[in-house]
């Protein structure tokens, strides 16, 4: 059962970073008709940088990790760094192989958040 | 009898001794194949493979006679009046689809089209085409929240006489088995041309067209234990000779020249190119094989161990079953949600101990707006499985539990 390891599970019953903040400058939300997982992301974009990212949202124990993972790592970093956050870096992060179909739970939240950064 | 129902049955099903520790709970979407439909087509390449209705020779003519043998088994396995009446699809989705564009032509607008909310997008989305083209109204008999349909509105609803009824005899969702003979003659009697979807059913009851008394009837092969690409269509003689057939090409011609053509008879007519010759002969073996274990026993069988899991679902804290909680006029398919553990994350934890289920909305999504669950797990039993697969998945369940929550 490698894929509901330590660090998946911790992000999972433990998340960082769900909720929500006051004035977000982008906001997304992104669904998988599929199974009804939901994942939003707000961040707060100021100069070129991100000051803060939360997200929330239902889903499996996989996409709502993902979620977590990603915004911890989004945290005031400045906004040409955020492209290293891909599906690649998402995978070796989390630690996991996903099948196909799980795969699409793992990339739900990176797909809400790329959308984020181009909604505001 | 040679074979055995229940889990003995395992034998005669190759996947099954090649993985003894398979549990296979997701018959809803397909069953395993016995030994002997893989033997069948394997013999049919190895030794006279041929196309059928063309070759003059010897074993495009053998072929020929098995392929239309099975046409034979298939039609008195659902008992159909002639062989003529059984229509050669690529799936049951090929079939309703068949039926409601060539139905559809001469519909005008206005005219009602009876479904249920417990369609499959198999056959409610041909409907929902059909209708944007010539301006149907599709209206839906309710289910109750027990995943039954709501009779007295059943009736209300087709004194508005609707054009078709289309109705699946047993969800793949909540297992409900529905109220077809009844429907069937109210409709009738209303006019409407009467749709079964059995693609569900088939594999769990004894499905007789005549008794039904409906029009039209289709299933997939795949569901009943033969192989996958083949779908069937079966109709009433009168009213698939009066309907136009929808693809064109050969076999489904009487003479053409170069500017137009006139069409065969049935089944003919809509079995246009090459058919799926080796799975007509699979399926054949699948009845002969069912034939011999009888739809009796499957029956019989089946309703004891929908008893055993429904007494063990119930005995599981947190867990919802999406449909009907008691025995009556429902089979061995559960759909269900346990709090704090996603469909999706069971369905992999169950995967590592070698337990296939299903995960998703089974592709009836409204059905699962309704009920205001996007997703479900779905177990799903048939023939091979007994209560040790229940058991097995008992185990899993709390497995799951204790790694999730
Ligand atoms: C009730 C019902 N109708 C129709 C279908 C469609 O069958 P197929 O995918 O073989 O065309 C299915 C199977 O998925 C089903 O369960």
């Amino acid at each position: 059962m490698d894929i509901y390891q330590q660090k998946i599970m911790d992000h999972y019953k433990k998340p960082r970073y769900r909720g929500t903040i006051n004035n977000p400058t982008h906001i997304s939300v992104e669904n998988n008709s599929l199974c009804g997982d939901r994942i939003e992301f707000q961040l707060s974009i100021k100069r070129k940088k991100i000051i803060q990212a939360v997200w929330q949202g239902e889903g499996c124990v996989l996409s709502l990790a993902a979620a977590d993972v990603i915004a911890e790592h989004i945290q005031k970093i400045p906004l040409n760094q955020v492209s290293i956050i891909n599906e690649e870096w998402l995978l070796g992060e989390l630690g996991v192989k996903p099948s196909p179909s799980r795969l699409k739970c793992v990339l739900l939240p990176l797909i809400a958040l790329k959308k984020a950064l181009t909604n505001n | 009898m040679k074979y055995k129902i229940g889990s003995a049955l395992k034998e005669d099903f190759p996947i099954f001794t090649q993985n003894r520790d398979l549990v296979f709970l997701d018959n809803a979407a397909s069953c395993q194949k016995p030994a002997v439909v893989l033997e069948a087509m394997d013999k049919l390449y190895r030794n006279f493979y041929a196309n059928v209705h063309r070759g003059s020779y010897n074993i495009a003519e053998i072929v020929t006679s098995l392929y239309e043998d099975a046409r034979e088994k298939i039609a008195r396995f659902i008992n159909a009046a002639s062989a003529r009446e059984i229509i050669f699809t690529r799936n049951a989705t090929a079939a309703l689809n068949l039926a409601a564009r060539s139905l559809s032509i001469d519909f005008r607008a206005g005219d009602i089209v009876l479904l249920t909310e417990l369609e499959h997008h198999a056959s409610l989305v041909p409907w929902q085409e059909a209708g944007h083209r010539h301006n149907l109204k599709l209206e839906f008999i309710p289910v109750t929240p027990d995943g039954r349909l709501d009779i007295n509105k059943a009736r209300q609803q087709i004194k508005s006489k609707p054009k078709v009824l289309v109705m699946t005899a047993m969800s793949n969702v909540t297992g409900t088995v529905t109220e077809v003979e009844e429907l069937v003659d109210l409709a009738k009697k209303a006019g409407a041309i009467t749709i079964i979807d059995a693609a569900q059913a088939v594999q769990h009851k004894k499905i007789d067209v005549q008794e039904i008394n409906c029009d039209l009837l289709a299933f997939s092969s795949h569901k009943l234990f033969g192989p996958s690409g083949l779908g069937i269509l079966w109709g009433r003689e009168e009213l698939l000779e009066k309907m136009p057939p929808v693809e064109y090409g050969g076999h489904m011609i009487k003479e053409v020249n170069y500017q137009t053509a006139s069409y065969a008879s049935i089944p003919d007519k809509f079995e246009a190119g090459t058919p799926p010759i080796a799975e007509v002969i699979g399926l054949g073996a699948a009845i002969d094989f069912i034939n011999q274990i009888s739809m009796t026993t499957v029956e019989s069988y089946e309703k004891e161990l929908t008893a055993y899991c429904l007494e063990q679902f119930t005995k599981i804290p947190n867990l919802k079953l999406i449909g009907p909680k008691d025995n009556k006029n429902r089979g061995a398919i559960f759909s269900f949600v346990i709090d704090g553990l996603h469909p999706h994350d069971l369905a992999t934890i169950l995967d590592s101990i070698g337990i296939a289920i299903r995960a998703g909305h089974h592709c009836v999504m409204p059905l699962h707006s309704k009920f205001g669950i996007p997703a479900t797990a779905r177990a799903s039993f048939t023939i091979y499985n007994g209560e040790e697969d229940m058991q097995a998945l008992i185990f899993g369940l709390n497995k799951a539990r204790q790694i999730i929550s």
